[in-house]
């Protein structure tokens, strides 16, 4: 009977001393990444750092910014790992981010990383805008393939382009903040209003213009690349056009969350999220990623595409959005119910 | 001698009724249930009005600059931003006015700014709380802050919160969002006269013609009730998209716009609008017809004369609760709208698009005003719909007439062949491997677990929710219905309760999941906790299709006589032990009746839960609405019919329990 009250007893002491040791850090990451991403980025992860559990809080890049903004005042998440950078710039202008400096961020491409130093953001990897062409279709309309942004306001297009509504995608906004850093304000928005009548609709997702693109409903959909090789990749009869002109493009990134409570541990996650290592893992998915070098090229994939994308001014992005949105809608969005 | 006459006596003691455990027990359910709608109805609708009212503005007069000479020396001059705006017009006042992410440059108020010249600026917020940018870092506090021409350029101010109704000014001054109001309305009134008319021919055929297969016409118009409202719109792309296979009906009109949306808003109210009106033509006096007939009334001027004025309230009810269907319908005109704005797109294009909150619930404000309109005149008419069938009255029987009946008949076939046919090619768009390329049959599109939307978990969920709905719901609205039916006294509390039962019809699904937002995701909420799970969601489908159920429960419970409560309480019994012994049994086929309902809306709805599932909760009708929205239009069809197919099983089941029941509890009804 005491004998096994004792080891009964020196068994929880063992289970309350093992617990202590395996002390686990939790962190809570809010993300954007796609959902069958995340177990394989978290196993990844704790290879190197076992200690630390990530709790994951995912949705789309706009709930989870919306998520964050409303959270300024209390905030739960510790790190954000896989956020649109100019959302990322938007909580920087909260001043909701920490400032740090990850190890080894010097090798990564100074374009996918925050200016200030230390930087309040580190980049992942790009997606980049391209236009869908669905060959079988084009041909029927008697269409030749667009080769530049240009190309698309020509009236053998009518009605046969379809893009997001930049109000509602992140892919919209950063076609619309791409041609107007391309071609200047004043013809940018020239440009636009050329495409405009062109446009067949304005779709609420990104995704959507490539996929009914490659379905045939409208034979140019301006889009991602990554969603044009995936539709390819499913046998759809598409051409991924990148136009001469350069595309826009935005990135995922990494940033700490000013105010978390395991700011080591934070730092640990921001630090493995610039290693090779981290860098393989978004390949598999996206084409061009922060480390020069680093990427293998992905299936059905366009060529040129890294030359292609444009100088982006991402302070200009945030800082002007709510402005261009504004003038966009007033422009394109009450005006075409009268078609 | 004393007067006696009344006038001259003292006042008696005012006899109040001795609140007995029971009325008690009672009072304190019936504030329960109250305090449950208060909480989930009536502070989240508060809170979002007051979210309405909260503004965004530049406040010039709190920001000061120093320009340094071309040297970079400070001669000492502040200068306000308010006065230099005041002095060289940069900014009107209605450019102050922004959202909650609003910047506005400040160059534009040195009209000498150039960022090649050597001259320095500095400027600093006059109050603690303002705040500006510089590039995109954050700048708080008073203290001055020394920059070159060439970061000048990169300041901006933020803005700060007020109160106001700007954000209504804002709202009507922008064509882009205004438009909707005239769209919304134009689409529901159009809608409405096509479905009502439609409806009205359909029920007369079951009703007032010999016509064969009643039952399954019957049963065929009230298909699209098990469905969610997007789906129709999914077909429609199949049948007339550029790949469409009816396209050329259309004759190069585009179906993504009004045509869309009022064949799709056709198709989900027509079960509505049918009910009611057959309801209205189900019962009438033939004493009528005889007249009519004896005073050689033609039959058209019969039809006007007696047919429609007999049916007139149910034609008006149909009518707005069709108007007022269409125009809180969110699911529809987002698959199939095209550029076509309507009024409950733009609330979720302003949240989850532009995380412009407050945008958002001014537009939830403006869609509630033809809501609770459409209500109040449908609960009006109502009111005054009097029995039309005495106890003198002949029923009607309608007298076979082969053309007649030939003529419906094939009416009743269109409309029959317009509902299987949009289900039908909903299911079939869902087997085929890549439409319309490859035409092969594959199960390819229900591997939902690869699209974005939540997969097979979502379909799970919506089946718990539905569950969890009914379950919760019926026994909340009925024990609610029976308290405020039941008791005796306590009138006000009991027209109160009444009043917040009603209420939920009013409010579309849309308000209230914005509202919700808003309510439940303050972190000093002490219900914050509920906020992603999925109780919050049983919440708000419960709170969303609270009026329908409890007026179900309202009729079944005053089909009881009162008697019944005072026989228990002379026998000394508790009223629980009458409502589980006698009640509950008695009203089972309508409490049955409630559970259905509510399962079948809860595996239906986007509206309301758009805006409050989580990655753990998503469901299986936004689950669609989010694969449509990808470009994955097939699985988004597949999903559907799963959610109908599921919907049918429930509505199978609940015919056979149905009839268990009837036949355990309802025995005494029978002689």
């Amino acid at each position: 009977m005491n004998f096994k009250f004792t080891s009964i007893a020196s068994a929880m002491t063992g289970l309350l001393l093992a617990t202590t040791a395996l002390a686990q850090t939790e962190l809570t990451v809010y993300t954007a990444v796609e959902a069958e991403d995340l177990e394989r980025y978290a196993a990844k992860f704790n290879e190197v750092n076992p200690d630390i559990t990530i709790n994951w809080v995912r949705d789309s890049t706009g709930v989870v910014t919306a998520k964050l903004l409303a959270e300024r005042d209390n905030p739960q998440a510790d790190v954000v790992w896989g956020l649109a950078a100019t959302s990322l710039l938007l909580l920087k202008s909260e001043g909701m981010l920490e400032p740090y400096a990850p190890a080894g961020v010097d090798k990564l491409d100074s374009k996918f990383v925050d200016k200030d130093t230390p930087p309040a953001w580190v980049g992942m990897d790009a997606w980049v805008a391209s236009v869908c062409y669905n060959t079988i279709e084009g041909e029927k309309l008697g269409l030749k393939a667009p080769t530049s942004w240009k190309d698309l306001t020509d009236p053998m297009y009518e009605g046969h382009v379809i893009m997001p509504n930049p109000n509602s995608s992140g892919t919209g906004f950063l076609d619309v903040s791409s041609w107007l850093q391309m071609f200047g304000e004043e013809d940018g928005w020239n440009y636009m209003d050329a495409l405009h009548t062109n446009i067949a609709r304005y779709t609420h997702s990104g995704s959507a213009p490539c996929k009914l693109a490659a379905s045939g409903e409208i034979p140019i959909g301006i889009s991602f690349a990554f969603r044009g090789a995936k539709s390819k990749a499913e046998g759809a009869p598409i051409d991924i056009i990148v136009p001469t002109e350069g595309v826009g493009w935005d990135m995922e990134a990494t940033a700490i969350v000013a105010g978390t409570d395991s700011l080591e541990a934070a730092q640990k996650l921001v630090d493995f999220s610039v290693t090779k290592e981290a860098m393989e893992m978004y390949n598999v998915g996206y084409a061009v990623v922060a480390m020069p070098g680093v990427a293998q090229p992905v299936e059905y994939f366009p060529e040129g595409l890294l030359d292609a994308m444009i100088d982006n001014d991402f302070e200009f992005a945030a800082n002007n959005r709510a402005r261009i949105l504004e003038e966009w809608q007033s422009r394109y969005d009450g005006k075409s119910d009268a078609k | 001698m004393t007067d006696t006459s009344p006038t001259q006596m003292p006042a008696g003691p005012v006899i109040k009724g001795k609140l007995s455990r029971d009325d008690v027990l009672m009072r304190g359910g019936m504030i329960v249930i109250a305090l449950y709608l208060i909480v989930t109805l009536v502070m989240p609708l508060y809170v979002m009005f007051s979210k309405s009212l909260s503004t965004y503005t530049f406040q010039l007069s709190q920001y000061e600059f120093q320009v340094s000479d071309e040297d970079g020396t400070f001669d000492g001059t502040i200068l306000n931003a308010a006065d230099l705006n005041a002095q060289v017009q940069a900014y009107e006042p209605s450019d102050l006015n922004a959202g909650s992410d609003g910047r506005l440059a400040v160059t534009p108020l040195f009209p000498e700014f150039s960022f090649r010249s050597p001259v320095r600026y500095q400027l600093r917020n006059t109050v603690a709380d303002g705040r500006f940018l510089v590039g995109s870092t954050l700048t708080e506090g008073t203290e001055w802050v020394e920059l070159d021409s060439n970061t000048f350029r990169r300041v901006q101010l933020r803005p700060v919160q007020a109160r106001g109704i700007d954000n209504f000014v804002n709202y009507f001054s922008t064509p882009a969002l205004s438009n909707s109001i005239k769209n919304s309305l134009m689409i529901a009134v159009f809608s409405t006269i096509v479905t009502v008319a439609l409806a009205f021919g359909f029920a007369y055929a079951l009703n007032r013609t010999c016509m064969r297969f009643k039952g399954a016409f019957r049963l065929i118009a009230m298909m699209p009730i098990l469905v969610p409202s997007l789906l129709p719109g999914i077909a429609l792309v199949y049948l007339f998209g550029n790949q469409g296979m009816l396209k050329e009906l259309l004759f190069g009109a585009s179906i993504y716009g009004p045509i869309g949306i009022v064949v799709g808003s056709v198709f989900f109210t027509f079960p509505h609008a049918f009910l009611i009106i057959s309801t209205a033509l189900a019962i009438s006096d033939a004493r009528l017809y005889e007249a009519a007939t004896t005073l050689r009334a033609s039959p058209w001027r019969t039809f006007w004369t007696v047919t429609i004025p007999g049916a007139r309230y149910g034609l008006i009810s149909a009518a707005f609760v069709v108007f007022n269907l269409v125009i809180t319908d969110f699911g529809l005109p987002k698959v199939i709208g095209g550029q076509f704005n309507v009024l409950a797109v733009d609330i979720y294009k302003q949240v989850i698009g532009q995380q412009n909150f407050e945008m958002g619930a001014v537009v939830s404000v403006v869609l509630v005003v033809p809501a609770i309109f459409a209500f109040a005149i449908d609960r009006l008419v109502q009111s005054k719909q009097v029995a039309s069938l005495s106890a003198r009255s002949v029923p009607y029987q309608p007298s076979p007439n082969k053309n007649v009946d030939r003529a419906f008949f094939g009416y009743c076939t269109l409309i029959a062949v317009f509902i299987v046919g949009i289900l039908a090619v909903c299911q079939f768009a869902a087997l085929i491997k890549f439409w319309p390329y490859d035409l092969s049959l594959s199960l390819k599109n229900y591997q939902f677990n690869k699209m974005d939307g939540g997969g097979w978990t979502a379909y799970y969920n919506s089946i718990k929710l539905g569950l969890l709905t009914a379950v919760i719901g019926t026994a909340v609205v009925f024990f609610g219905a029976y308290l405020v039916e039941k008791s005796g006294g306590f009138k006000t509390g009991r027209a109160i309760f009444q009043m917040f039962a009603m209420l939920p019809m009013a409010i579309p699904g849309m308000v209230l999941g914005l509202a919700y937002i808003f309510f439940f995701n303050n972190p000093d909420n002490p219900l914050n906790g509920i906020y992603g799970t999925m109780a919050i969601l049983v919440i708000c489908t419960v709170t969303h299709f609270y009026t329908v159920s409890h007026l179900t429960a309202v009729t079944a419970l005053k089909q009881m006589d009162g008697e019944f409560e005072s026989v228990s309480a002379s026998l000394k019994q508790p009223t629980m032990k009458l409502f589980t012994r006698v009640t509950v049994p008695v009203c089972m086929p309508s409490i049955l009746d409630i559970s259905i309902y509510l399962f079948v809306n809860a595996m239906t709805t986007v509206s309301a839960v758009v805006f409050l599932y989580s990655p753990t909760t998503a469901l299986a009708s936004i689950a669609v609405l989010n694969m449509d929205d990808a470009g994955d239009i097939a699985p988004a069809a597949a999903m559907g019919m799963m959610i109908f197919y599921t919907n049918a099983g429930a509505r199978i089941i609940h015919m056979i329990l149905s009839r268990g029941v009837l036949k355990r509890t309802q025995a005494w009804r029978a002689r």
